[in-house]
């Protein structure tokens, strides 16, 4: 089960989650504290800690539009969050497969701030409405990244199998 | 197929594909910029364990072009840039441009003008306005550091699925103060923000032909504020031009064209014979509005420069419109050309003494005001009219502002009056 402790708009770009001017941080465990640094009751809630690991953002349409950053997926991830969204930009989707960030795909949720959510791989139940939504399956293509850990692995069992 | 198929086609060894097919194309160049401390990080990360040593695939197809964040503004930039610098000269990566005012600039504008993009290249870039090279006729997308760092290391990009192709075309001539910016924010407006999420736009049409490179850039550029994984205008004689005697190019270019059969997730046309300056509102790209309707808006700061709008002719339009005129009393000025070598021909042609003495502040070719990392930032409520190609809440550093987007002719005319102006009527 994912308690939803943030309820976005639509369009949220990775300035919004990510600013410019923290950029030169690269490292996954230095990104998190500027999640949302424009957003100050955003980034005080995360960095608060005041939630179970699997919480939930839950988006609108078009989440991670914009730059191609990495560190807004890395923020993220360092949360633990799952970030389900009616749609997101494919840079953002990819970035956060590359990662290993939980993303789902729900072009139908309807959920709020404090809602539960109980979130399998073809569909998303709001406990607390009773709502089930279909959920978008990444592609194949995707899903083995996915299984594999993350880019950095996948590329290195490539690696290895190309050396073999 | 469309030109981006046959694109991917040929870059993964394969007679044909279609929309939706995954492919491991070879990747002719991979571009990076400051970013690539993350992705230097990311491939030895990969390479950790294996006792393979980590050398790129192919140093001699990676370029790494300082411009986000220069001259470093801070200890932790200087020392990034030092990182990187110790990669390129321990790989031998010759396609690298470092601070320096004759070939230095924003990556956007090096690959074309170096000669480093083809038509028919498979192009991947840390930057999500790499978008940008479509305008030679290649197929170039932004992806992130890891991404990045697995082409460095494969030599191709992983499980790519081939995008389906929406197809624009354009005609009519533009009316004098209008242009190529003035289309792509019409056309981001038309789409919306994501109406080209993980599609490529296939620019056609008399006004595309009748388009210089640079227009051609802009547009490209752009695209990605619409969604689109590429723009691409497929190469003809502007494109062999531009690359002959602007890029220097001397070997064998060879054009990709559509198959008049190419298969089209639709047709978008539009008309620019009647388009007015269009203005891109705050907080969203695709908030696009004829200038009519903001024109009489403060502004206090004025921004012409960037990877989108820093070219010769986009300076020959802003200090056309400024010569012998002064910026207005309450409004500042920030000029930023896109290279270095585009900063040298409009100091020979007087571009940036009319920048000068109307009161503006020239300033080194960088992206510096247009991502709010360093120079430029705008105050608490301040409003900024900018060439460049975002305005989401807080791009120029601080989230209590708005910045409105524009072409150089707009931000010229707007400069001299202190309020979002129609240069038709200035």
């Amino acid at each position: 089960m994912s308690k939803v402790i943030i309820k976005l708009e639509a369009d949220i770009s990775t300035d919004d989650i990510y600013p410019g001017r923290y950029m030169a941080t690269v490292l996954p465990t230095e990104t998190p504290q500027f999640c949302f640094a424009n957003r100050t009751e955003l980034n005080e809630k995360l960095r608060a800690g005041q939630f179970p690991k699997g919480s939930a953002i839950v988006a609108d349409h078009n989440f991670g539009c914009g730059s191609s950053r990495e560190q807004a997926a890395s923020a993220l991830k360092g949360y633990e969050l799952t970030i389900v969204a009616r749609s997101m930009s494919r840079i953002f989707l990819q970035n956060s497969i590359n990662l290993g960030l939980n993303v789902v795909l729900c072009p139908g949720i309807e959920a709020e701030e404090g809602h539960d959510l109980d979130i399998q791989i073809d569909k998303v139940t709001n406990l607390t409405t009773g709502k089930t939504f279909e959920t978008v399956r990444l592609p194949e293509a995707r899903q083995v990244i996915i299984d594999a850990g993350g880019l950095v692995p996948y590329t290195r069992k490539r690696l290895m199998e190309t050396v073999r | 197929m469309t030109v981006v198929e046959k694109i991917l086609a040929r870059a993964a060894g394969r007679d044909a594909v279609k929309a939706g097919d995954v492919l491991e194309p070879k990747v002719d160049l991979a571009m990076s910029h400051e970013n690539a401390a993350l992705v230097i990080n990311q491939f030895e990360a990969i390479h950790e364990g294996t006792g393979i040593e980590a050398r790129p695939w192919d140093s001699s197809r990676i370029a790494i072009i300082f411009d986000h964040r220069i001259p470093a503004e801070s200890p932790k930039t200087a020392t990034n840039h030092k990182k990187i610098r110790g990669f390129v000269a321990k790989h031998g990566i010759s396609k690298f441009h470092d601070v320096r005012g004759d070939v230095g600039g924003i990556c956007h504008q090096i690959l074309p003008e170096y000669g480093y993009v083809r038509p028919g290249f498979v192009v991947v870039g840390t930057d999500s306005h790499t978008t940008s090279h479509g305008a030679l006729g290649a197929f170039s997308f932004g992806v992130g550091a890891t991404e990045m760092a697995s082409a460095w290391t494969l030599g191709y990009a992983v499980n790519i699925e081939v995008p389906a192709t929406i197809k624009v075309v354009v005609k009519g001539d533009f009316a004098p103060m209008v242009g190529p910016k003035d289309l792509i924010l019409h056309l981001i407006g038309v789409l919306t923000a994501q109406g080209a999420n993980f599609r490529v736009l296939e620019y056609h049409g008399e006004t595309i032909r009748k388009m210089t490179t640079s227009g051609r850039l802009a547009i490209c550029n752009m695209s990605v504020e619409a969604g689109a994984t590429s723009g691409i205008v497929p190469a003809d004689g502007e494109t062999m031009r531009y690359l002959r005697e602007e890029a220097g190019v001397t070997d064998a270019i060879t054009p990709v064209t559509p198959d008049p059969d190419a298969v089209y997730e639709r047709v978008v046309e539009i008309d620019v014979s009647r388009l007015a300056p269009q203005i891109a509102c705050p907080h969203t790209v695709d908030n696009v509005k004829d200038i009519g309707l903001v024109a009489g808006k403060p502004v206090q700061q004025i921004v012409i420069g960037s990877c989108t709008n820093g070219r010769l002719d986009d300076l020959a339009i802003a200090a056309g419109i400024l010569r012998g005129k002064k910026v207005a009393p309450g409004t500042r000025m920030l000029v930023f050309p896109a290279s270095g070598k585009i900063f040298g021909q409009a100091m020979d042609k007087g571009y940036i003494q009319d920048f000068m003495k109307a009161g503006a502040v020239v300033m080194n070719s960088g992206c510096g005001p247009c991502l709010g990392v360093h120079e430029g930032a705008l105050g608490d409520d301040e409003t900024a009219l900018s060439t460049t190609n975002r305005n989401f809440k807080g791009r120029m550093g601080n989230p209590k502002s708005e910045v409105y987007l524009c072409s150089p002719a707009v931000a010229a005319a707007s400069a001299i009056t202190g309020v979002i102006t129609d240069p038709r009527h200035a």
